[in-house]
């Protein structure tokens, strides 16, 4: 395996960082002008509408409730933008990540768990019954989702023989790991929808509960976190170009623009099929989660593991 | 500064940590509180068990095993002592005569 | 004997393990459970610091990981089974403080005594290029015995666990004949039956 550097050591640590941080931004904006398309129907506004959201915010007044725990709550807000950039630290960008750790993928995983914490600060923090209703169902869709996004990480790992995103990426080379692991495919960028509380797994801040963990942030506050959301999707679908379609492979494009176009394709297709699905209760998904997606996981993770012992990803 | 020196500077936090979570798990009246100080205990032994293998024998990989079986525990403790937690729970609520008793004193 | 970690490891090793013994000693201090359980996951979290530092990757991101969603699900108890969760009303819920804090100061001054006066042996050997898979190999190798009895400790705590927790048997569910076509539960779940 040649050495890749990592693109901290490549660039300098301030340049690598501000790469990052403007990466996810672009990812997040793409996520959330998608969105708004699909929502809305109309290309002309969905482009500008998220810059325009993210001034709104910017100058509205902050409100606050009664007795807030504010370093807590603080605590959350911040979290969720900082994870969001963390996570794609292990996420190449270029053929090259700004961490190269050997271990990768739970790095990654480990920043969507940190994620629980914050989301769940969000709802504590505000002292408001519909935030901490929000915060508790995240904790249980969490429960939910966490397994099978888990063994979709490592399937992708254990194929590759590495935990090491860059080594995976040398691993598709020959064969996108998506033609022999769709099931993974899928649980991961079902979990990932999961773990953004968007679209179907809404449902922490549902419009049930008048929003959820978001109903009591305002100003600057819901920038972030709604921000963060997007970063996370961006991400992820990052993320899952990276351990399922290939990265960068692909035949005449240069390597970068296919891979800016896969995560466009896999933003679309997300989007596109996100928004037309009905938002699902935690307490059905826990059991949807148990009874199928970990099984059928056990099972692609079991023909992966025979694949590799065959030799199929030499 | 020598390297036994910052291993002993690690091995002390390990001790603080351990100290903290013996003071906590005995003086605690909750449950959850008194696992919290166990947690805190096994957390100095991660510290301790990481720094030996560091910086006494990084060739071999017992000290971070030791570190998986640290991890382990912790889980195994949680798990235990809530399940624990709402057995006793739900046995008191039952028993309502006995709480009644308690308030009349 | 020269210093195998540079100035600034050393630096940032001593700064976290600090900051760690001190999100320690704030669980037992401050009066938010919430607060309480998020200090003791800083604790878990600057310790996991320490871990990156000794280059330690796997095992620090591993614990972040799981100290994350332990103390996500513990605050949830806590929550749960105190009376005063947020703290707003301050109590005091301890017996016997003096008595264990002396036990707690005796295990740390026994425990630093003989750490600062036992002769440490030098390094043995350089650690591996690549701590993860000196791990992987360990536990699935030479010491995969360990790993064995970790599984099969893990499955029978998960059965005790719900044995315990729950109060709901077969019978419950399904009837006193077992003849109930669908379960009687609480919360219906999501798969069609």
């Amino acid at each position: 395996m040649p050495e890749l550097t990592s693109l901290a050591d490549a660039w300098g640590l301030a340049p690598a960082v501000l790469a990052v941080v403007g990466f996810g931004v672009g990812l997040g904006t793409v996520f959330a002008a998608v969105d708004h398309v699909v929502v809305t129907g109309r290309p002309a506004r969905g482009a500008v509408e998220p810059v325009r959201g993210a001034l709104r915010w910017l100058v509205q007044q902050r409100r606050t409730t009664a007795a807030p725990d504010r370093l807590l709550w603080r605590i959350g807000v911040v979290a969720v933008p900082v994870l969001a950039v963390l996570s794609l630290a292990v996420v190449p960008i270029g053929g090259r990540t700004l961490l190269s750790t050997s271990a990768d993928l739970v790095w990654f995983n480990a920043m969507e768990t940190l994620l629980w914490a914050a989301v769940w600060l969000i709802g504590w923090g505000p002292n408001a019954v519909p935030a901490l209703v929000g915060g508790y169902r995240f904790l249980a869709q969490g429960l939910a989702y966490e397994l099978p996004l888990m063994l979709a990480l490592i399937t992708a790992g254990l194929a590759a023989s590495s935990l090491r995103t860059t080594d995976i990426l040398a691993a598709q080379a020959d064969l996108w790991f998506v033609v022999t692991m769709p099931v993974a495919f899928a649980v991961f960028l079902v979990c990932a929808t999961a773990f953004a509380f968007w679209g179907p797994f809404a449902a922490p801040a549902g419009a049930d509960i008048a929003g959820g963990v978001l109903s009591e942030l305002s100003g600057v506050h819901r920038l972030l976190v709604e921000a963060g959301r997007a970063v996370f999707l961006g991400a992820t679908a990052a993320m899952a170009v990276t351990l399922f379609l290939g990265g960068e492979a692909g035949p005449w494009l240069p390597g970068p623009v296919w891979y800016l176009l896969k995560i466009a394709v896999v933003v679309v297709a997300l989007v596109g099929v996100g928004r037309r699905v009905p938002v699902l209760r935690p307490d059905r998904f826990v059991e949807v989660a148990w009874m199928v997606l970990v099984p059928a996981m056990l099972v692609q993770a079991l023909v992966v593991g025979l694949l590799v012992l065959a030799g199929a990803y030499r | 500064m020598t390297d036994t020196v910052v291993l002993q500077l690690l091995l002390t936090v390990a001790a603080a940590l351990i100290g903290v979570g013996v003071f906590g798990a005995l003086s605690q009246q909750s449950i959850v509180m008194v696992m919290m100080g166990i947690e805190l205990i096994v957390n100095g032994v991660l510290v301790a068990a990481a720094s030996a293998w560091f910086f006494l024998a990084p060739e071999r990989p017992d000290g971070q095993v030791l570190v998986v079986v640290a991890l382990v525990v912790m889980a195994v403790e949680m798990v235990m002592g809530f399940a624990a937690t709402i057995a006793i729970y739900r046995a008191r609520k039952v028993d309502m005569v006995d709480m009644a008793t308690e308030l009349r004193g | 004997m020269g210093l195998v970690l540079t100035d600034g490891a050393v630096v940032a090793v001593v700064v976290l393990g600090v900051v760690a013994v001190i999100a320690g000693i704030a669980v037992f201090v401050v009066d938010s459970m919430a607060r309480a359980t998020f200090a003791l996951l800083a604790s878990f979290l600057a310790v996991a610091g320490v871990f990156l530092v000794l280059d330690l990757t796997y095992l620090a991101v591993v614990t972040a990981l799981m100290m994350t969603i332990e103390m996500a699900i513990m605050v949830v108890f806590m929550i749960m089974f105190m009376m005063n969760p947020a703290g707003l009303m301050p109590m005091t819920m301890v017996h016997n403080a003096r008595g264990s804090a002396a036990v707690g100061a005796a295990v740390f001054a026994v425990i630093t005594v003989a750490v600062w006066t036992v002769d440490w042996p030098p390094r043995a050997g350089t650690p591996p290029e690549d701590s993860t898979r000196q791990l992987g190999e360990a536990i699935m190798g030479s010491d995969m015995l360990v790993m064995i009895v970790i599984g099969v400790g893990l499955f029978a705590t998960m059965v005790a666990g719900t044995v315990l927790a729950t109060h709901r048997g077969r019978y419950d569910r399904f009837g006193a004949d077992l003849d109930a076509s669908r379960p009687d539960d609480p919360v219906r779940g999501g798969m069609p039956r």
